[in-house]
């Protein structure tokens, strides 16, 4: 069978048909993310620095230091949500946290960059973090089922959510401190 | 009784006098109203040199407060410029570099032959080089040595095994054109040493799939829905041998896209599907008009399907797969030709296995693991061509990405001459 006819057909059939958009899947914006963790009236960001004494965990937990000098979050009440972005196999991942008292609350997929691995961003693999806290080692109380051809993006998210934790623990609306 | 005398008198008067002086001199230490306007213009005159200082001191810690504060505007705006200065568009940040190897130490031998295998081979060592032209324009390409040294009379060679540009078209579908990986199996996408257990592939896949497979072709691929997904490959086909023993053995049709044959090309298609957490179930159909590009007119249909499963620490791997080829001319074609049977070709296997956290004092995780492999490359004739082997051992990961694996081997089957057995050792990353 010749090919390359068929082929050329399929290639030209599939671009016409589909819609041209944005490559990278942004699911739900940062501004939405925090609109709706915080019932439509987000709080002015906080600012927590990343020092010296923050360094070594972060570094454990996600075997690179981060390469900024301090994080925006937003908190109220005891709440806080973050906005991170992880390397999966090639391209950030970014991902919308928010942690209650210690535990994590929700996390959400914003933005998919990668060419396969889309699986995480539902709710059947998410879901998976709900209620999850932090144990010894900065480990999470819980084992994460992956996704078959996702495991690099599974684990981006792990660690996403472990440092999520671990900032929260370190910001002003920690202990109820706020 | 002597009446006091005068001198007795001047006595009382001295003494009288003394302590009227002492306390005369008392009521003379009393400050008289002018000292004590003076005093208190002197206390007022301090009091407000002390008001003045602190008028001063307050002005400032008012001025420390200010200068603080803008120091923290300062570093805060630093921050911000460091941290918002504009993306990086250079050719390094869109370029990426990953690898995988893997060393086998195989201590194998075969009772029916005769012959012992002992051997340390660097099976694999693999670059993959990646680059982002646009957002949604890329390209991935994957080169590798095998037996670490290739050239005349060496037993390695250097394979491009994936050189392909990819297209976005829209959110989660994608069209892919060069060289690439057939979607077929579990494998033959994803086959870094610290994703599998055991120290060489299983025969199974190796065999039958043929893995690692891969073909110049054009792909679709895509969700379908919420945890489906497909793919749709249209390209260049196996060209198998005619004669001799291995005529018409599927691993030996790959082409490898060099100077490949190109009159009959193959079409791939399926389905996967990842909406439980662990779980993905995939099943891949494909069908090639002529497998000995235009020799003898020989249509071929592959059929796989396969589990992968895995919670909590448990896992189950299940996979068949199943090659239909025409029976071809009589004593010429794949049924009854040079090695008969050929015709049908199959194999399946089945691997549980089970990892888990190290203590505290080791770090990374151990898996254990068993696998029962079962496959007939001759499954076409009624003769004693079935294969069969027992693999049993561990994986150990320090890191996610670094491993070392242990097993051991045992071959049997209606084959007499499938008898390798020993054990294997490996080391093998990824990044």
């Amino acid at each position: 069978m010749p090919f390359s006819r068929a082929s050329t057909f399929l290639a030209l059939a599939t671009i016409a048909l589909s819609p041209h958009s944005a490559a990278e899947g942004i699911y739900q914006t940062p501004e939405d993310f925090l609109r709706e963790a915080f019932a439509g009236a987000p709080p002015e960001p906080s600012k927590l620095w990343i020092d010296e004494k923050l360094k070594p965990s972060i570094r454990a937990i996600l075997d690179h230091d981060l390469d900024v000098l301090r994080l925006r979050y937003w908190g109220k009440d005891g709440r806080t949500a973050w906005i991170l972005d992880e390397i999966g196999k090639e391209r950030p991942i970014t991902t919308g946290i928010v942690v209650d008292r210690g535990t994590i609350e929700r996390i959400k997929v914003l933005v998919f960059r990668e060419s396969r691995g889309w699986e995480v961003r539902y709710p059947f693999f998410t879901d998976q973090f709900t209620g999850a806290t932090l144990v010894t080692g900065q480990q999470l109380d819980r084992d994460i089922d992956g996704i078959s051809g996702a495991t690099l993006s599974v684990r981006a998210l792990t660690k996403l959510a472990r440092l999520a934790l671990f900032l929260h623990a370190h910001s002003d609306f920690a202990d109820g401190k706020k | 009784m002597k009446r006091p005398g005068c001198l007795s008198f001047i006595r009382s008067a001295q003494v009288l006098g003394t302590v009227l002086g002492l306390a005369s001199g008392y009521v003379h230490a009393a400050p008289s109203p002018e000292e004590m306007w003076k005093i208190i213009q002197q206390q007022q005159k301090t009091i407000e040199e002390l008001q003045t200082k602190l008028e001063s001191t307050q002005e400032s810690v008012r001025v420390t407060q200010k200068k603080v504060k803008s120091a923290e505007q300062k570093v805060e705006a630093t921050a911000d410029a460091i941290e918002t200065r504009p993306a990086a568009a250079s050719w390094a940040d869109r370029t990426r570099v990953g690898g995988y190897g893997e060393l086998h130490y195989n201590n194998l031998d075969n009772d029916f032959t005769g012959t012992k295998t002992d051997e340390v081979d660097f099976h694999r060592f693999v670059l993959y080089f990646g680059h982002d032209f646009t957002d949604r324009f890329r390209f991935f390409s994957e080169l590798e040595l095998e037996h670490a040294v290739s050239g005349e009379g060496q037993n390695g060679e250097v394979e491009l095994e994936q050189a392909w540009v990819e297209f976005d078209v829209f959110d989660s579908q994608r069209v892919r054109a060069g060289l690439d990986l057939i979607p077929v199996g579990i494998l033959n996408l994803t086959h870094e040493p610290p994703t599998f257990f055991g120290v060489e592939r299983n025969p199974v896949e190796t065999n039958i799939i043929p893995t690692t497979w891969w073909e110049a072709g054009l792909e679709a691929m895509g969700e379908i829905a919420p945890g489906w997904n497909y793919d749709l490959m249209l390209s260049s086909g196996l060209d198998t041998p005619t004669t001799g023993s291995d005529a018409f053995l599927i691993r030996e049709g790959r082409q490898k896209v060099s100077e490949a044959l190109a009159d009959d090309g193959a079409v791939t298609g399926r389905i996967r599907y990842t909406g439980y957490p662990g779980l993905e179930l995939g099943f891949t159909g494909q069908y090639q008009a002529d497998l000995t590009q235009g020799a003898l007119g020989i249509d071929a249909t592959l059929f796989e399907g396969h589990v992968d499963f895995r919670k909590g620490g448990w896992g189950l791997r299940a996979l068949a797969a199943g090659w239909n080829l025409d029976d071809g001319p009589a004593g010429l074609g794949p049924k009854s030709g040079p090695s008969p049977g050929r015709n049908e070709q199959w194999g399946w296997y089945i691997e549980p296995s089970y990892r888990f956290d190290l203590p505290g004092w080791l770090p990374g995780e151990l898996g254990i693991f068993a696998r029962y492999n079962q496959w007939n490359n001759n499954a076409g004739a009624d003769l004693d061509t079935e294969k069969e082997q027992v693999n049993a051992g561990f994986n150990y990961w320090p890191h996610p990405d670094i491993v070392f694996k242990f097993d051991v081997q045992e071959q049997f089957g209606e084959d007499d001459a499938n008898d390798n057995d020993g054990f294997n050792l490996g080391v093998g990353y990824q990044f």
